[in-house]
Formats: structure tokens, sequence, C-alpha cells
């Protein structure tokens, strides 16, 4: 366990260094026991593959008893305390979701990429891609984005060096190690190899998003006349 | 805590010169702003970048309370320098809480205003003023003037730094640039590109170099981290940023120091000073004292 400063109102506690699923579990434990009960001063829980991050108001926090020149050993004193002791709990469960994708073409301008330097055909990546179930290690980015473990080491690509200004919402990438669908029209700068018609972000919905850090998800292949006939439903 | 106003401490500061809670919904320019016809008496102040902004033909400055009458209008014009500013209306904006804000979520059209900027003919709604806010309309109102004579000037408060420079602290990912892009960060002229929106601004400067490839694994960001894409130029995240992030954070802007970067316009230059986490956290106490020692002196005013 290590405890990093993240600039002078978060800090982050890392339970690993690798994407895999003891970790995953490790960091879901982390922050459901965390997030059990307020901490003093910390306004927001943010975990991820390897940690779970920690926002905190200096004010509040000294406020609350800590000193002034080390609010921040202070804090992660708070957190060691909480782990040793965490509160009983059920255990979540995850659920499996399909998500169809119309990959290639001008949904996925960069499936070329990704076959040219796994030296497959498009074809072959979009097998490979829509074969495994991947795990929901985390949302965010954008509200409701699923990073998605799970993807055929052969797939691995590096993120764009310069990232797009504006990636449609659906948009299905690749980015280093790891897969994952664009909610919203944003920045980014993973490779995009398809496009899914389905919804991600919900807002009027309880929860807003579609998926949840816990759960399974398989991509099924669809036409672009299926996309179509998709995206016109009621 | 994605999300709101990019200088939060300006819009705080604005909503306290109107004798509002914090939180009360502001309104954000940018590079120019809107013409506001008031339809009953209202108590406005702005703060921010350095905006031409007249009430009739009088100029109004910024960071204090101003009494505007029924029928008036204040007309924004271009920002002469910086890029942004903030508006607050005693009683604060009447919009729906969504997800328990009430800032604008342009990128999925939530929040605010129909989740969207305004436009001519949008009819805005007020809250109740405090008894406060009523009591120095009250005092405005009887002698006869526009605005008070105090003002409180979120710049200057804490310990501000030079003009052009912001503190930062070393990133969690610093050590992943070589020594010299380490040094370069902290010491050259970087210059704002137009690469930039309510998520974050990208600089242009010498090229960061990294000690070797690889991508890290995503983990979680803030307003103010400093991430380097590959290319080796820099992006300052600004509040409406994403959760989580996969380029490495060489840096993370203090707090106090962040509304520079969001007053950054294309062309502008700015310096990094590096600085300790104790250090960043002196800083963001001793601007949190002087605003309370000014939020106490105005609870006064009223006796």
């Amino acid at each position: 366990m290590r405890f990093t400063p993240l600039g002078d109102n978060a800090l982050m506690l890392e339970v690993g260094d690798v994407i895999d699923e003891p970790t995953h579990r490790r960091v879901q434990d982390a922050w459901r026991v965390l997030a059990a009960a307020p901490l003093p001063g910390v306004i927001e829980l943010v975990p991820a593959y390897t940690t779970v991050t920690l926002f905190y108001n200096p004010a509040l926090a000294v406020q609350v008893g800590a000193p002034e020149d080390d609010i921040f050993e202070w804090l992660v004193a708070q957190v060691k305390e909480r782990l040793k002791h965490p509160p009983k709990m059920e255990k979540a469960k995850g659920r499996t979701v399909e998500i169809p994708v119309c990959y290639g073409g001008e949904f996925g301008p960069d499936l070329g990429l990704v076959a040219k330097q796994a030296k497959l055909s498009p074809e072959e990546v979009v097998q490979r891609h829509a074969k495994p179930e991947y795990l929901v290690y985390l949302v965010g980015f954008a509200p409701g984005f699923p990073y998605l473990g799970g993807l055929p080491k052969e797939l691995e690509t590096p993120r764009h060096a310069k990232p797009r200004m504006v990636v449609p919402p659906g948009s299905v990438g690749i980015g280093g190690a790891q897969t994952g669908i664009y909610p919203l029209a944003t920045p980014g700068g993973w490779n995009l190899i398809g496009r899914t018609p389905e919804k991600i972000f919900r807002p009027a919905e309880h929860p807003p998003v579609l998926l949840r850090a816990g759960d399974r998800v398989r991509f099924t292949a669809i036409s672009p006349e299926e996309f179509a006939k998709w995206e016109a439903r009621p | 805590m994605v999300g709101g106003a990019l200088d939060s401490f300006a819009a705080r500061v604005a909503n306290l010169v109107v004798g509002n809670p914090d939180e009360a919904a502001v309104l954000e320019l940018a590079q120019t702003g809107p013409e506001l016809r008031f339809e009953r008496e209202a108590l406005v102040a702005w703060c921010g970048a350095d905006f031409d902004v007249m009430i009739g033909e009088v100029p109004l400055p910024p960071d204090r309370a101003v009494r505007v009458a029924a029928g008036e209008t204040i007309r924004f014009g271009l920002a002469r320098r910086g890029l942004r500013a903030w508006l607050a209306v005693a009683g604060g904006i009447d919009v729906p809480l969504v997800m328990g804000s009430r800032s604008t979520y342009r990128r999925a059209g939530i929040g605010g205003f129909e989740g969207r900027p305004l436009k001519a003919g949008d009819d805005l709604k007020m809250l109740a003023p405090s008894s406060w806010a009523e009591h120095i309309l009250a005092s405005l109102r009887t002698g006869g003037k526009l605005m008070t004579a105090w003002t409180v000037r979120p710049g200057v408060m804490g310990r501000p730094a030079a003009a052009g420079v912001v503190r930062a602290m070393r990133g969690p990912e610093c050590t992943w640039f070589t020594l010299d892009a380490q040094q370069q960060f902290f010491s050259a002229d970087w210059t704002a590109t137009k690469d930039a929106d309510r998520m974050g601004v990208r600089l242009a400067g010498p090229t960061l170099e990294r000690r070797q490839a690889g991508d890290m694994v995503s983990s979680a960001v803030n307003a103010g981290v400093v991430q380097v894409p590959a290319a080796g130029q820099p992006i300052v995240l600004l509040p409406s940023r994403q959760s989580v992030g996969g380029y490495p954070r060489l840096a993370a802007v203090a707090t106090v120091d962040l509304p520079r970067i969001a007053q950054l316009r294309p062309g502008d230059r700015v310096r990094f000073e590096e600085i300790n986490l104790t250090v960043a956290h002196a800083l963001y106490l001793a601007r949190e004292r002087d605003l309370h020692r000014v939020r106490t002196g105005l609870a006064r005013l009223t006796g």
C-alpha cells in the first residue's frame, strides 16, 4: 500500500501496479471500506484500476483536527486506521451486459491502424475484440465511460500521441491494454475501432450509467444497417 | 466534483458580495458577455477578467455590489485582458439541481439552464435575496447610490504569485520524464494554444521527453493536473475535466493559482514555479483565512 499526493487536494492510495482481477478486488474492497462512512475532510472518492484517490478540502481537514503543516500525513493516518478496522459489509454482485458494436468504416477509423500493428486483418481484430468477456474495472473519464479489462494481448495499441479534440459518442476504443466506450462527444486519445448505438450515459435514470465497476461486458458485432435500425428505435 | 465555475473562488466571492451562499448559481462569461435586462430590482456583482461592463452609460467596475433598478440593462463588452468572468445575482439564479449541482454540463446537455449556454431571449429567474442583500439594496436605494464603496477582490487574497507565474507541485509521474524535461517544465515560457475548453488548456513550448515510453494505468485526475501525452506538450486540466486519465501527470497546479490557467487566451504566456505540498496548503489556507475575514466584516455591515 502506497500513499502519494495528487496536487494539494487529493491523496492517491495505490494497492497494486497492474491491471488484473486480484488488484481490482483490492481496489473495490478499499473503496467500499472508505466509502462506508465519511472520512474527516474527505469529499470524494475515485476508484481506478490500481488506485483509490481521495479528494479533500484542506481547510475542512484543518477544521477537524489536521495540523496545518502536515495535512497529508494526518489524512494518511485516518485512511490507514479505517482500513485496519473495516465495517461489516455485503459483497457486491456484478451483471453481464451485451453491447452491440458496428466495427470499422466511419465508426472505427482506427481499425486499420490497430490491425496493422497487430499484424492481423481488420476482420480478425473484430473477431478477437468481440470474443472475450470483459470486466468493468472502473467507470470514469467521462460520465459512464467503462474501462474494460481482458483485451487480448495482440490488440494492445498505444494511445494517439495527440488526442482527438472530439470523439463521437458511442465510440469503442483501445488505449494501451484497455478498451472502453466513449459515452459523450469528448476529446480522446484512444484508437477508435467501432461504435455502439447503445446509450452509455443516461442522466435521467438511476443510476445514470449503463455499466458499473464489477459488471461483465460482451461485444457483439452488428452491421451498419442494424446500427441504423437500433438508433431509430424509440 | 467535476464541473462548476472555472474559477470557483471568484464565483464564491461574487456570491459573497451579494449575500449568497457559496454554491448559488452564477453566470460564467468567456471572451464576451450578454446584455441582461432586469425586470425587477436586483443586487449584482461580477468578478474575473478585465471586461468592459456598462449599466446604461455608466461603467460597472468588478468586485462590488451594484444595485440594478427594475428595467435597467447591464451590457458586457469584450474582455480586454484574460478570458472569463462570473456574475452573481442576489438570491442566485433559479435553475434546478441535477445530481446535486446547478452547474451546466454542456457535453451531456444537462444542468444549469436547459443544459446549454444562454442565448438571446432566454428568461432567467432569480431566487429570493438574503435579508443581508435586502439591507444593502435598501441602503443603496435610499442613499441614491449605484454601488457600494467597498470592494472584495478575489485576485489579491492570500498570497498571489507574481504576474505570469503559476505555482505547481510535482505530480505522481514526474520522474517518468527526463531530468531535462522536469527542469524545462518548471522554467520554460509556455504559450496557451487554441486547443482549450472547460476541460483543459493545451500549452506549447519545449518538447518534454520521457525517460522511457509506455502507457500508465489510468488513474484519477483533478483540476490543475498537468498531463503530458506522448507528443510532449502539456495539458493543464480545468474543473470540467475528466475524472480519470491515462497520460502521465508531470505536475499539479496549486489550487490558488488555477484561476490563472482558466484566464489564459491563445497566445498568452505562463511560467510554472515549483512549490511543495506544505507551501501549497499554506497558500490555500491563507486565501481561505482572508475570505473568512471578509465574510465576517461584511456580516457586520448590517449590524
